[in-house]
């Protein structure tokens, strides 16, 4: 076969990407050691990042991309896919990921914004970039820029998981509100969540986003992430979650098989006995406005 | 013969599968008498006669057969397996990685990730042994080929990195994505060897002929 007619980079690459990551966990890891111990408890990804977002929010400042030796380290310890955050418009840190050999780009919001009102132009790409999104409206502006996955934001570093819950309610109800629509309204309540109207009619037809949608942002134990998957999430993120936790290994693997049986009360009761402590947790509400990481990027 | 397609439904794109099922036996005019579903336990796998091993990451979903038991069932299964991507590895009998435990039921050496990362998978038009209407839209992600394959393993598709399509008795594994591709012609194949024909082809005085065999196209 001749190199030619091999096609990179396409749409239907990127989604199906996505696709295979459903029904599974994602962690967020700083180094090495991390990101095995994240395979061998059946991650199906792991995040590479400087500092999970509790730190980040602690240290404060401007948060950027790894440095590209952290990634590298990363990616050669582990064979299952490695993902990397960058700054939100930050194209630039994109392209340094994507020659890496990242699988995949979060443009998160847990990093400093490099752009408040543009985001990266992800079609520009061959790597598939994940989003963070609150409603629908903003899922599918993600979308429409090419992102091949929709996460909840969530309010990340809290291990509070309230922001996580109303973005993926906000997000199923309003598709399951599309379904009662005629035509005409749709089109209306595209431009009025300010989202592509071909999009909004898509996701009446399909019942869902046309992307996979994970839940990200504030989960800290196995009920927590089961919860999530009941609201409908694909998959999840779990970001300080493990490695601020007293017992990383077996919290890890607690999660795993909490997504992998989401359903079984009896099973996540089992996996969530004498795991210690979850990470400690913050009240979003005490949170000063400078201080929430969700309002960046809409 | 009807048909009871169980999908392993514990990581990876289960409900593509799901469809693509349905799809194949809709246009074989087997869609009313037959079953797909996913399963995740002894007891699903046990009342299926054709299982599916979706696409997903290999490690995790050989660690979530060992957590759930299932290794033994998936073995010592009577019917035919379906198996695409992470689902090809698991057939094997020898994997380039020791953590991945294999199930044996194909007699092949598998690489994973062959082609490398995210960034280097790729779409192709794949020419296929024996099969009719054309070459097949293969979508291949950080796919695995088989480097090597036994005797009486049928090799349906190979390119420069290796083999990246088998037949063996009953079993199909694939290194792309069949079910990501709109395109149920080896769906309908894998079927046929397992006794499920064509509505049309049956020897009935019914002339209601839904589907025939050479309606078949890429969509």
């Amino acid at each position: 076969m001749k190199l030619k007619e091999l096609r990179f980079g396409t749409e239907l690459l990127k989604r199906g990407f996505a696709s295979m990551q459903k029904g599974g966990v994602i962690m967020d890891v700083v180094n090495a050691d991390q990101a095995k111990l994240a395979e061998e408890a059946g991650a199906v990804a792991v995040m590479s990042l400087e500092r999970v977002p509790s730190d980040i929010r602690k240290s404060g400042g401007v948060a950027r991309m790894a440095d590209p030796e952290k990634v590298i380290e990363i990616i050669d310890a582990v064979t299952i896919p490695v993902m990397g955050k960058v700054r939100i418009g930050h194209f630039v840190e994109a392209q340094v990921l994507e020659t890496l050999g990242v699988d995949m780009i979060d443009e998160s919001e847990v990093l400093t914004p490099a752009d408040e009102q543009y985001h990266i132009d992800k079609k520009l790409f061959k790597v598939p970039f994940v989003c963070g999104a609150r409603d629908l409206g903003e899922a599918l502006r993600r979308i429409n820029e090419g992102a091949a996955m929709i996460r909840t934001k969530g309010e990340a570093g809290t291990g509070n998981v309230v922001e996580a819950v109303r973005h993926m309610r906000n997000i199923t109800g309003e598709i399951r509100r599309l379904k009662g629509m005629e035509y005409q309204e749709m089109i209306d309540y595209a431009r009025e969540i300010e989202a592509p109207a071909e999009l909004v009619i898509e996701c009446s037809e399909r019942g869902r986003l046309p992307v996979v949608n994970f839940s990200a942002g504030g989960i800290a134990t196995p009920s927590d992430a089961a919860m999530m998957m009941q609201l409908g999430a694909d998959g999840v993120f779990v970001g300080s979650g493990i490695f601020k936790s007293t017992s990383p290994e077996r919290m890890a693997k607690a999660i795993v098989e909490a997504v992998n049986h989401f359903n079984d009360a009896n099973v996540i009761a089992r996996v969530s006995k004498g795991l210690g402590d979850a990470m400690p947790g913050l009240d979003v509400h005490t949170l000063r406005d400078d201080e929430v990481l969700q309002t960046r990027g809409r | 013969m009807d048909v009871r397609i169980g999908i392993l439904a514990l990581q990876g794109n289960v409900s593509e599968h799901i469809d693509a099922f349905r799809h194949a036996l809709e246009r074989m005019g087997r869609g009313t008498s037959s079953e797909v579903f996913e399963v995740r336990n002894t007891a699903e796998i046990a009342i299926c006669n054709a299982l599916a091993i979706p696409g997903g990451e290999s490690t995790t979903i050989s660690r979530l057969i060992e957590k759930n038991h299932l290794h033994e069932p998936l073995c010592t299964f009577s019917g035919g397996i379906f198996a695409t991507c992470a689902g090809m590895v698991l057939m094997a009998t020898r994997v380039d990685d020791v953590r991945v435990r294999t199930l044996g039921l194909i007699d092949m050496a598998v690489d994973r990730n062959a082609f490398g990362r995210q960034k280097e998978s790729f779409e192709a038009e794949l020419s296929i042994k024996g099969l009719k209407g054309g070459p097949f839209h293969a979508i291949f992600i950080r796919a695995p080929v088989a480097t090597c394959v036994g005797t009486g393993v049928t090799v349906l598709s190979r390119m420069n990195q290796g083999v990246v399509g088998v037949e063996y008795g009953k079993h199909m594994a694939l290194s792309f994505h069949p079910e990501l591709s709109c395109d149920t012609r080896l769906h309908e194949r894998f079927l046929k060897k397992l006794g499920v024909c064509f509505r049309s082809e049956q020897k009935t005085s019914d002339m209601s002929k839904l589907t025939l065999p050479d309606e078949r196209q890429i969509q």
